[in-house]
């Protein structure tokens, strides 16, 4: 059988993956969900078309959306991670026993049980005591608090769909008021590399420039992802990304992973020159 | 005759024949179905081109129909509750003329409230009558201009008995609807008409929890904006007239202005959304005035705003309110309404209806989405953490009683003289000064300009109004009337 799942990277590039066999279709209030088995990739799950994440290379996004905040910041208690319903960024913050809770607002029920069903590998921690879970509105959710959260994630689809009020300054702003006078906010950023990821960066960049005294962004490799180069927004009200970062402490913890290590740290907010330049534009 | 039911849509039946057929057209417009102008046809798409035609024998003609357009225009009138109703093309702007030209001839008077939409003054230089203004009463903590008084009326109605029609707003951009039941009685009482501009009140003929729509309590003519509430495209509206209305002068008094190439995407776009309110209008609406109200909750516990609705309701000036109308009081967040609408704009990328000096307007329709609500709400929100002020200083909006010196028309072609505005007070002014939108006159022609109406005009220019109206576009200069005032 010759079965083949393709998504349009551009209108002119096709990314495509020889698919196993179909676990799992479902169209919710919000969006339509895939997951598949592959060989080359494991299971995969897609919403409305586009690759969220397979189980071959979700450490590397998972790991460095959660490692980089969480080494930054000295003393991490209370989070929030808004999208992120397959569960792989909750799976890596539960590893800090430091943290007493974690919020997880997601807009699709059905993306959290399909991906406890058939993704346990990323949904295996969902269960954890310190994990609340809300199904709603991130922007929403949101609106309502201030003055709370040490950490925000943002683990957000594209900027078209369900996660189109993510990318917004209005957003951005009210994640600036719900964090704690230290707070830290990390995004996840698109691509610097395809025109359309690109212009949608550049605006989440200069929203984000708008609303935060500190916003860096790094960078890591995805192979899954158009272009397989990846952006992640560092947006924080005190702390540095880099420098000052006690490095020690955070190795002391043991914590064992796959990509994110401290030297990469540092380096992952050193960006090729054009997208040096593409942030520039809009600060 | 044939048996037509809500179901149908005869002009874009009869155009997709019309497309079957595949005919050689040796007629206008030129592009011939778009092939004559790659341009637009890539820009508008080529389904879209296929349809820009010309009236035809299989297509009726809008300005004697007799077929499909006149089909159409019955199944309208049954959907509203009219006796007859005219597809309009030329916007609610026609509709609104129509209704005056039809009612006043030169020297005629007419009763209106002074917060008219500018049509209806552009109505009366048209045919040379007389307004007679009422004074439509004024919420001063909201700085909005409010529905006309009955008792108002019925003054003016005793004072002008020869006054040929009262022209009543169902609602104003706000949301405000007067006593029209009453006023109606009122007006045939007196052997006038009762003419009804409901540019915002397509969607009352549709549900029951919303005000009534003129026809249904009386009024002889109504305009209605289709293309705002209704969902048809920009400029297409419709005039109905109850069975006190000539169908057939109305029809000479239409063709007047009207182009004799009437546009068949606009009709088509009315015979579309008739249908569409027809079969699902209670539906659409359910859900309009459930992310209205979501919203409203939501806007007022964000603090300092003021989302208001029906407990304006005074039963008199306020005698009804339009829920669907999101309005909501900005000046308690020390901004003046287009201020939050610049910001809204500039900052957020959320473009609403309009600001004026204490209120925005954010228009929802079915078209709106929750989670587009929901930016809404949190833009407003990061506005008041962001950028509120002091309200001191801030103008406080106040009806400025109207002091008319003479009629449009007369004021509009008397020989004028053009001032640098700060030199106009105690001149006639001879045109237009407004906001747009709303497009309320803040002057009209054969008004006495007063200090305070230009400490407003400065004021609003000041905030980031758009005005528009003068001859000069900059509005540095007024035309004022030859020899009139000090
Ligand atoms: C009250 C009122 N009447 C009439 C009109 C004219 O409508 P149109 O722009 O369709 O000509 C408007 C338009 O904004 C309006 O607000």
């Amino acid at each position: 059988m010759d079965l083949w799942f393709t998504e349009n990277h551009t209108e002119n590039v096709r990314f495509s993956i020889k698919v196993d066999k179909q676990l799992y279709t479902g169209q919710s209030e919000f969006q339509r969900i895939d997951i598949f088995d592959s060989e080359e990739f494991g299971r995969v799950l897609a919403l409305d078309g586009y690759v969220m994440l397979t189980e071959k290379d979700e450490f590397m996004y998972h790991e460095m959306i959660v490692h980089v905040p969480m080494c930054v910041h000295p003393n991490p208690r209370k989070i929030l991670v808004i999208g992120g319903g397959d569960g792989g960024t909750v799976r890596e913050l539960v590893k800090y026993s430091s943290v007493e809770s974690v919020d997880l607002v997601e807009i699709d029920e059905e993306v959290v049980t399909a991906c406890k069903e058939y993704l346990p590998q990323t949904a295996g921690m969902l269960e954890d005591p310190r994990v609340n879970t809300h199904f709603e509105d991130g922007l929403k959710f949101i609106r309502h608090h201030e003055n709370e959260y040490d950490l925000i994630i943002v683990d957000s689809t594209d900027p078209f769909g369900p996660g189109e009020g993510l990318f917004t300054r209005e957003f951005y702003g009210n994640c600036y008021k719900a964090l704690t006078d230290d707070g830290i906010m990390v995004n996840q950023h698109e691509s610097p590399f395809y025109a359309n990821d690109a212009y949608a960066m550049q605006r989440a960049h200069k929203q984000i420039v708008n609303s935060f005294p500190i916003a860096r962004v790094y960078q890591a490799h995805i192979p899954t992802y158009p272009s397989g180069h990846w952006l992640f927004g560092f947006a924080s009200k005190k702390y540095h990304p880099y420098n000052d970062v006690d490095f020690e402490k955070w190795k002391k913890l043991g914590l064992k992973l796959k990509y994110y290590n401290t030297n990469l740290h540092s380096a992952s907010f050193a960006l090729p020159t054009y997208v040096e330049e593409l942030l520039k534009d809009v600060e | 005759m044939k048996n037509l039911s809500q179901e149908s849509a005869p002009i874009l039946e009869a155009l997709e024949k019309m497309k079957r057929l595949r005919l050689v057209p040796f007629d206008v417009p030129g592009h011939k179905r778009g092939r004559g102008n790659p341009e637009l046809t890539e820009f508008l798409g080529e389904k879209c081109l296929s349809v820009d035609v010309n009236s035809m024998k299989m297509l009726d003609n809008l300005c004697h129909p007799v077929s499909v357009i006149r089909e159409a225009e019955q199944l309208a009138a049954e959907a509203f509750g009219a006796a007859h109703a005219f597809f309009m093309i030329g916007g609610t702007t026609s509709a609104v003329q129509t209704m005056i030209l039809t009612a006043c001839k030169r020297g005629d008077k007419i009763i209106m409230p002074r917060n008219v939409h500018r049509s209806a003054i552009n109505a009366l230089i048209l045919c040379g009558a007389t307004p007679i203004y009422i004074d439509p009463e004024m919420d001063k903590s909201l700085g909005i201009s409010l529905g006309m008084s009955y008792r108002a009326v019925e003054e003016a109605v005793k004072a002008n008995p020869d006054a040929k029609a009262i022209l009543v707003n169902n609602p104003t951009y706000y949301g405000i609807c007067s006593n029209v039941e009453a006023l109606a009685k009122l007006a045939h009482e007196h052997g006038m008409l009762l003419l009804a501009d409901e540019a915002h009140g397509t969607h009352f003929y549709f549900h029951d929890k919303l005000p009534a729509g003129a026809m249904t309590v009386g009024a002889d003519m109504a305009a209605l904006s289709m293309h705002k509430s209704g969902g048809s495209l920009t400029q297409s509206s419709m005039l109905l007239i109850g069975p006190n209305v000539s169908e057939g002068y109305v029809h000479q008094i239409i063709n007047l202005t009207q182009t004799t190439s009437g546009s068949y995407l606009l009709m088509a776009s009315l015979d579309i959304s008739r249908r569409n309110l027809a079969l699902r209008g209670k539906e659409i609406f359910d859900k309009v005035i459930e992310m209205v109200e979501y919203a409203r909750e939501e806007i007022n516990a964000i603090g300092d705003y003021y989302a208001y609705s029906r407990e304006l309701v005074n039963g008199d000036s306020i005698y009804d309110f339009d829920i669907t109308k999101l309005s909501i009081f900005t000046r308690s967040v020390g901004l003046a309404g287009i201020e939050v609408y610049d910001l809204l704009r500039d900052e957020y990328d959320i473009q609403t209806e309009f600001g004026d000096i204490a209120n925005i307007l954010a228009y929802i329709s079915v078209g709106d989405r929750p989670k587009d609500i929901e930016r809404l709400v949190a833009a407003l929100s990061e506005i008041r953490r962001n950028y509120r002020k002091d309200r001191s200083g801030m103008l406080e909006a106040e009806y400025i009683n109207p002091q008319v010196c003479c009629p449009p028309q007369e004021a509009f072609y008397a020989p004028k003289r053009s001032l640098p505005i700060a030199d106009t007070a105690g001149k006639v002014c001879s045109e237009f000064v407004m906001c747009y939108p709303p497009g309320i006159p803040i002057l009209a022609p054969g008004e006495l300009i007063t200090p305070q109406i230009l400490e407003y005009i400065r004021y609003a220019k000041k905030k980031g109004c758009s005005m528009t109206g003068p001859e000069d576009m900059d509005i540095e200069h007024l035309n004022v009337m030859e020899g009139s005032g000090k």
